[in-house]
């Protein structure tokens, strides 16, 4: 590295004044149009998207390479007939992407449309819960919480409102809105809970929404454990009964799919968060409170009240996440792991959108096609499904830190503030 | 400084102003009351057996014989007694001192023992006890510790869970291979460093918000050991998993004492390095010169700067060493609790650390407490198993979890973090 670099005299100007930096790169200054536009496109924020989802995708292909026994069967003759080594890998590794691809995209095994969108869909399904979810945790972090509570949250509202989806009696789209309603409302107290002991004692969000989740799911293991609260009757089960079809929420695209309107209500969610976010008043507060307490406090802005609104509509949007499992996903009555690991995926749901609703939304249904598409990778392919947490973690962790995709792919930092001088500072 | 020396000499009248919380005795009023309710409307016959003694012991005291109702009662006596004098502390501006605190939480909890042993046929193990909550705290206090280091340097280390897992899994391998615990321990403390090691790259050097790099870190980890698990480890169990693992190492005069003896000096060799690294954490934070740029990195990085200190070297120096001691902390459950790796085996443990690390209010030594006291609480409830716990289970397991948030609430308050906590240093 150290041949590669400048002048030590350089380097010292480029690294105590970025702008001295700025002004000696010579890449951004060519008066050719095309050249600007292409400099413009590769130092944009897609191309390090792209680049992201690239690393992680090659780093899921060597851990398939180096696990496949095709692979390890022919590399002990490699230098004989390095093509065998090289077809293992391809069929290994091409093996299971496509297998991903048909279980998450596009079916293109399958006889007709309709079965060929079919994972797509399935794709949607899984991320509906994600979206509401993510949505959530989003929303707090905004207003400057870390909201890890998603599980406790989901849990509650899936037994309130999965109480509702089959021990009460109503006509259907009342039953299914009450369900809904219980459910939200039941996440809604519970992340209250953790945003009253916030702003009235001071005690901090993370500890007592971790420790909500505990208390959460040992009261919902109990309820499940005891007939007459969520428990079916005439078993010992920890299992509730099915829901009354009056409450389950109608499949979006007819019976074939799995898809239900849980997945537009999710979407309401997102308009909603958007413009509580970006056009309200609260949704002002919020970010106020999240970017500066103490100024927003000098501004007259209530920081005790505007906390518990917030974990409230954060626990709400976690909680509609538990009923679009309970009333949507899986209504043949639930157990205590309905949450499914979904409260803490929400946090990088959350954290690959950006926090921004738009964003969650498609970091949701990326997730969700990892997911649906995983499961097929594993069943079709033999390869664990655990490759897809894998792939997905690398995604948000080299979103997250731009220079590094820069370096690796030699793009030029926006505004070409990026040298090699300055990174070489920053190292040391 | 200069303008001390030459202000005039009319002495500074320095006004102390105490802020003292209510709080506190509100807290333990509290705790006195529902304790005292519940042993009202479920008063229980007979007494309670304390064990004190187990089998071969060098001393062998009779087993402690209390009636189980009224001592409750006694201990509730006491506990008002206390509460009244936390009143009092608290009426003439003073804090409330910490032995008002510990007395109280030992009234209660000996008399929550005697109320939920009483009539029960077996007696109730109180050495097994002791054993047990420094046997369960060992991951605990060495996940809060390498917490307190790395928060301290001014890193917040949410990936805990992942140094856990990852020390957990290299240590079964290596533990495998070499038929010895010590390489396992040795290949754990790798572990950590490792996953410290990109904690740091992206918190530090690429400047990515800490708690992204760490939650990601956390579901990186998941997925990378849950992939090998099923694809390497399942398949070759007998040579890769099916560890050595530490034997209980009696110490020779102290393993003699009477109750404490056999439970906190008859355990393995991790044990007792936990022992010594609690104190030498506060050592080495707060006696050392080491320790004092450390936290001067944490608290003011400009400040360390200017006078000398290398901000960013001095964080590395913090992450890397907390990985270490993490990594120690994940050899405990594949080379001291069980001899096989499993999927996921932390089981949330790095969270519980997190919030000993913010309980503990980023010091070694009271983190390390509040980890033993997450400890006590898993202890607590298999010994209510063996005298069988006159309250549904469940309860029983949520117990720790509620007076966890309760306690955080009522005692502990606004926890103030390092100043320059999870913000990285741009040098100017």
């Amino acid at each position: 590295m150290s041949a590669e670099s400048p002048e030590p005299k350089e380097q010292a100007v480029a690294a105590s004044d970025d702008t001295t930096a700025a002004s000696t790169e010579p890449a951004s200054s060519g008066g050719d149009r095309w050249r600007e536009a292409y400099f413009r496109i590769i130092s944009g924020g897609w191309a390090v998207s792209l680049g992201a989802v690239i690393l992680a995708v090659l780093a899921g292909s060597l851990m398939i390479m180096v696990t496949d026994q095709g692979v390890q069967a022919a590399l002990p003759y490699f230098f004989a007939r390095p093509g065998d080594t090289f077809a293992a890998i391809g069929s290994a590794v091409g093996g299971a992407y496509a297998a991903l691809f048909r279980g998450a995209v596009w079916d293109f095994r399958a006889d007709d449309f309709a079965g060929a969108i079919r994972p797509f869909t399935q794709s949607l399904t899984m991320a509906t819960p994600l979206i509401a979810a993510g949505l959530g945790v989003a929303l707090g972090f905004r207003a400057g919480l870390f909201n890890i509570g998603g599980k406790g949250q989901m849990l509650v509202a899936a037994a309130a409102g999965g109480w509702v989806g089959f021990g009460v009696s109503m006509p259907f789209p009342l039953h299914m809105i009450v369900a809904i309603v219980a459910g939200v409302a039941a996440g809604a107290v519970w992340a209250g809970i953790a945003g009253v002991l916030k702003a009235f004692t001071g005690a901090h969000e993370v500890i007592t929404t971790i420790m909500l989740n505990y208390v959460a799911f040992y009261l919902v293991s109990y309820m499940l454990a005891t007939p007459g609260l969520l428990q079916a009757p005439g078993s010992s089960n920890p299992k509730t009964p099915p829901m009354q079809d009056t409450a389950v929420m109608p499949d979006l695209l007819g019976p074939r799919y799995n898809l239900h309107w849980g997945f537009v209500f999710a979407l309401i969610a997102v308009a909603f968060v958007w413009w509580l976010l970006n056009r309200s008043k609260v949704g002002f507060e919020y970010r106020a409170v999240g970017e500066n307490p103490d100024a927003a406090r000098v501004a007259g802005i209530n920081v005790p009240r505007t906390t518990v609104s917030v974990m409230l509509v954060a626990g709400g949007l976690v909680g509609l996440a538990g009923v679009t499992q309970v009333l949507g996903t899986v209504t043949t009555g639930f157990s205590y792991d309905i949450d499914a690991g979904i409260g803490f995926d929400a946090i990088t749901v959350a954290l690959l959108g950006g926090s921004q609703p738009i964003g969650v939304l498609f970091a949701a249904i990326l997730f969700g096609a990892f997911k649906a598409g995983g499961s097929v990778m594993q069943a079709a392919e033999n390869v664990p499904i655990e490759i897809v947490t894998v792939v997905q973690a690398l995604i948000v962790l080299f979103i997250a830190a731009p220079p590094l995709v820069r370096a690796v792919f030699r793009l030029p930092q926006p505004g070409a503030r990026w040298t090699r001088s300055s990174r070489k500072e920053v190292a040391a | 400084m200069t303008a001390t020396t030459n202000a005039p000499a009319a002495p500074v009248e320095v006004r102390h102003v105490t802020v003292v919380s209510r709080k506190a005795p509100i807290a333990l009023a509290s705790f006195t009351a529902l304790f005292a309710l519940l042993i009202a409307l479920a008063p229980r016959e007979g007494s309670t057996n304390f064990r004190l003694a187990s089998d071969g012991d060098f001393v062998t005291l009779p087993a402690l014989v209390v009636p189980g109702t009224a001592t409750a009662w006694v201990c509730v006596v006491v506990a008002a007694v206390l509460t009244a004098v936390a009143f009092a502390y608290v009426r003439a501006q003073r804090k409330v001192p910490l032995w008002v605190s510990a007395v109280f939480a030992f009234a209660l909890l000996f008399g929550f023992l005697a109320w939920a042993g009483a009539g029960s046929a077996r007696d109730f193990p109180v050495s097994t006890l002791i054993f047990n909550t420094v046997l369960l705290a060992v991951p605990l206090v060495f996940g809060s510790l390498g917490g307190v280091i790395g928060e301290r340097a001014g890193v917040v280390n949410i990936a805990i869970e992942g140094q856990l897992l990852a020390g957990a899994f290299t240590a079964a391998i290596a533990s495998s291979l070499t038929d010895s615990a010590w390489a396992g321990l040795f290949a754990a403390m790798v572990a950590g460093v490792t996953v410290a090691a990109v904690l740091g790259v992206f918190a530090i050097t690429y400047k990515v918000d800490q708690i992204i790099v760490g939650v990601v870190l956390n579901v990186l980890v998941i997925g990378l050991t849950s992939f090998f698990y099923s694809e390497v480890l399942v398949p070759s169990a007998e040579r890769l998993n099916s560890t050595t693992r530490f034997g209980p190492t009696p110490i020779p005069v102290l393993s003699g004492i009477p109750i404490i003896g056999p439970a906190l000096f008859n355990q393995t060799v991790v044990v007792y390095i936990m022992y010594l690294a609690v104190p030498a954490v506060w050592f080495a934070l707060f006696r050392t010169r080491w320790g004092l740029r450390l936290r001067a990195v944490g608290e003011h990085p400009q400040a360390a700067d200017t006078v000398g200190i290398k901000v960013e070297r001095m964080r590395y120096a913090g992450v890397l060493v907390a990985g270490a001691v993490v990594g120690i902390g994940g050899a405990f459950y594949t080379i001291v609790s069980v001899s096989s790796f499993n999927k996921e085996m932390t089981a949330g443990a790095g969270f519980i650390a997190l919030a000993a690390v913010i309980f503990g209010k980023w010091h070694p030594v009271r983190a390390a407490l509040a980890g033993l006291l997450f400890g006590g609480a898993s202890a607590l409830r298999n010994a209510l198993d063996i005298v069988g716990a006159p309250v549904p289970s469940q309860f029983m397991l949520m117990l720790p979890y509620v007076v966890t948030i309760l306690a955080v609430a009522g005692f502990v308050g606004q926890s103030r973090a390092p100043a320059a906590d999870g913000q990285p240093y741009i040098k100017e």
